[in-house]
């Protein structure tokens, strides 16, 4: 059976600049930031990113990666709203394509089930239609109602952080959420996840029901092992949301110099120095 | 009852009822005859009144943990819920009752205009907004699918706005605008503010319901960038009953939460 494990560097030399790439996980849930941190030390740029966003978004965005967001809300959850979004939003630097969250996962499924379209009631009467000139709507064949027919999204790529994964890309949520990253794997060409641990298969449903299983290896390209890669977002029950670094990952967009300061610290190095720095950080906290 | 020596300290239940607990009684009774329904509630004040409704005249709502289970008990706000799990609710579930109808939000607007379409997304030019804010998330699906009431906790002229600057809630003229699809389950029910409560009038307008203790029509209308529908004299909102005012004081937000979304 094919062994699909490779290393973040990896995935970044299957994306392209200019590719439309799905990022899972929810606000700032279950995020594959380890991914997204690998996208920013990149040469990738004029990236279209969908999104149910977090600092994702943001950090992307920051980074000067993004020629498009398509996104319902972009959301910190224990803060409101992020930053560097804003920050995009208010320099008109970035394009949208803002969807109601409904629509998004109907554009996410049509894309992975090879409809060109999903009808649906969300959006009708509201800017939504306005700001999407592109958006049509269908009529009942059968005499009903006529909907909108939201566009399948279809994705380059799409980055999914999970909490086990076998090495053949069989994966697995231990949270209360899947979110939506099935429908991201499958709305893609490729499909990469990132994981807390990878694990034998026999492992993965020895303490866990199997609907746990939420993403299989059909529609899975690649398995990175990546110990607190959802790093800040939460990944329960792993571990919570760093509350503390994302409070100070929002003081430091506030000011282009803290920010600054914050990319040379965690941004600008690898991985490895990027997680020991947020252990030292934590280390400093408690004592 | 003036005793000064061996009289219990004043029950927390005999002080009126301040503009908060008004607030939360309202909201509480936005939820009233919904049955069995999924109540979802953003802000301090509607979240303690969908668990007022529960506790009272509303037994059979169902209610968030806030991430992804349907939780009995009874839980104050501001902290960790804890309860008989009686579903599981991802997003995707929810996603899916959004649409299936049973469900009755509150949102908070940024604007709202006469005809409550709302707007959470940006204000000013869309293309370059001056504030960029949280984005339509579920606003366009909740309006034309199922129940849908807003909470304002600081009703003024900058909230209640002419026109909106994107239409991401839909309002009562754009439903009908938009056609059956969006009218048929398009079910708007009010807007609570920290001033007023207001319902809609038969063309679909806001109309002023009834004034918060305390407060004047006047000031509404003077709080509000459009006219406000108001049909001859406008009553007062009613007070929280002893048992409401027990239950919002020692239960459901023992630590006086609400008082810091709205105060006086």
């Amino acid at each position: 059976m094919v062994d699909k494990t490779i290393g973040a560097a990896e995935v970044i030399s299957r994306l392209e600049s200019g590719m439309t790439i799905g990022i899972g996980g929810w606000g700032s849930r279950r995020k594959p930031m380890s991914l997204v941190r690998e996208i920013l030390r990149s040469d990738l740029k004029d990236l279209t990113v969908v999104s149910y966003g977090g600092p994702d978004v943001g950090l992307l965005c920051a980074a000067g990666k993004v020629k498009k967001v398509v996104f319902g809300f972009v959301s910190l959850d224990s803060i409101a709203l992020d930053p560097h979004f804003r920050a995009a939003r208010q320099s008109g630097a970035i394009e949208v394509a803002e969807y109601d969250e409904g629509m998004l996962q109907w554009g996410l499924y049509a894309a992975g089930i090879k409809l060109p379209f999903l009808p649906t009631r969300a959006g009708l009467g509201s800017d939504v239609m306005k700001y999407n000139p592109d958006l049509r709507t269908v009529a009942d064949p059968y005499g009903g109602d006529t909907t909108v027919a939201m566009p399948a999204i279809h994705l380059d790529a799409a980055l999914v952080h999970m909490n086990r994964a076998d090495q053949h890309g069989n994966a697995q949520f231990l949270g209360p959420d899947p979110y939506f990253d099935d429908l991201y794997c499958m709305a893609a060409d490729q499909a990469f996840v990132s994981c807390e641990k990878i694990v034998p298969t026999a492992e993965l449903t020895e303490n866990h029901h199997p609907a746990t299983l939420r993403i299989n290896r059909v529609v899975v390209s690649g398995v990175v092992e990546a110990p607190g890669g959802a790093h800040f977002t939460s990944c329960v029950p792993d571990y919570e949301r760093d509350e503390q670094f994302q409070r100070e990952y929002v003081k430091a967009a506030g000011d282009a110099e803290t920010w600054r300061e914050f990319e040379r610290k965690y941004l600008a190095v690898p991985e490895s120095e990027y997680q020991a720095a947020v252990s030292a950080r934590h280390e400093e906290v408690s004592a | 009852m003036t005793s000064t020596t061996t009289s219990a300290p004043e029950s927390t239940t005999d002080a009126p009822a301040t503009r908060a607990e008004v607030c939360v009684a309202a909201a509480a009774d936005l939820f009233r005859d919904n049955g069995e329904m999924i109540a979802s509630a953003f802000g301090t004040i509607p979240a303690i009144g969908v668990r007022l409704a529960r506790e009272t005249f509303s037994p059979d709502l169902l209610i968030s943990d806030g991430e992804a289970y349907m939780l009995r008990g009874t839980n104050p706000v501001g902290k960790k819920p804890q309860g008989d799990v009686e579903a599981w609710t991802p997003f995707r579930t929810i996603f899916d009752l959004v649409w299936y109808g049973k469900r009755h939000v509150v949102m908070i607007p940024s604007q709202v205009d006469a005809y409550a379409n709302t707007n959470i997304s940006a204000i000013g030019e869309y293309s370059k907004p001056k504030v960029q804010l949280l984005g339509v998330r579920g606003g366009p699906g909740n309006t034309v699918s199922h129940p849908t009431s807003y909470w304002v906790p600081k009703h003024s002229s900058r909230v209640f706005v002419p026109n909106v600057d994107m239409v991401s809630g839909v309002g009562n003229d754009r439903a009908a605008e938009a056609g059956p699809a969006a009218q048929r389950y398009h079910d708007l029910r009010g807007v609570l503010t920290n001033l007023a409560v207001l319902d809609f009038a038969d063309d679909g307008r806001l109309r002023l319901a009834s004034v918060h203790p305390g407060v004047t029509v006047e000031q509404v209308q003077q709080a509000t960038g459009f006219d406000l529908v108001i049909d001859g004299d406008v009553p007062e909102t009613r007070q929280p009953t002893a048992e409401e005012l027990r239950l919002i004081r020692e239960v459901l937000d023992p630590k006086g939460l609400r008082d810091k979304e709205v105060s006086g």
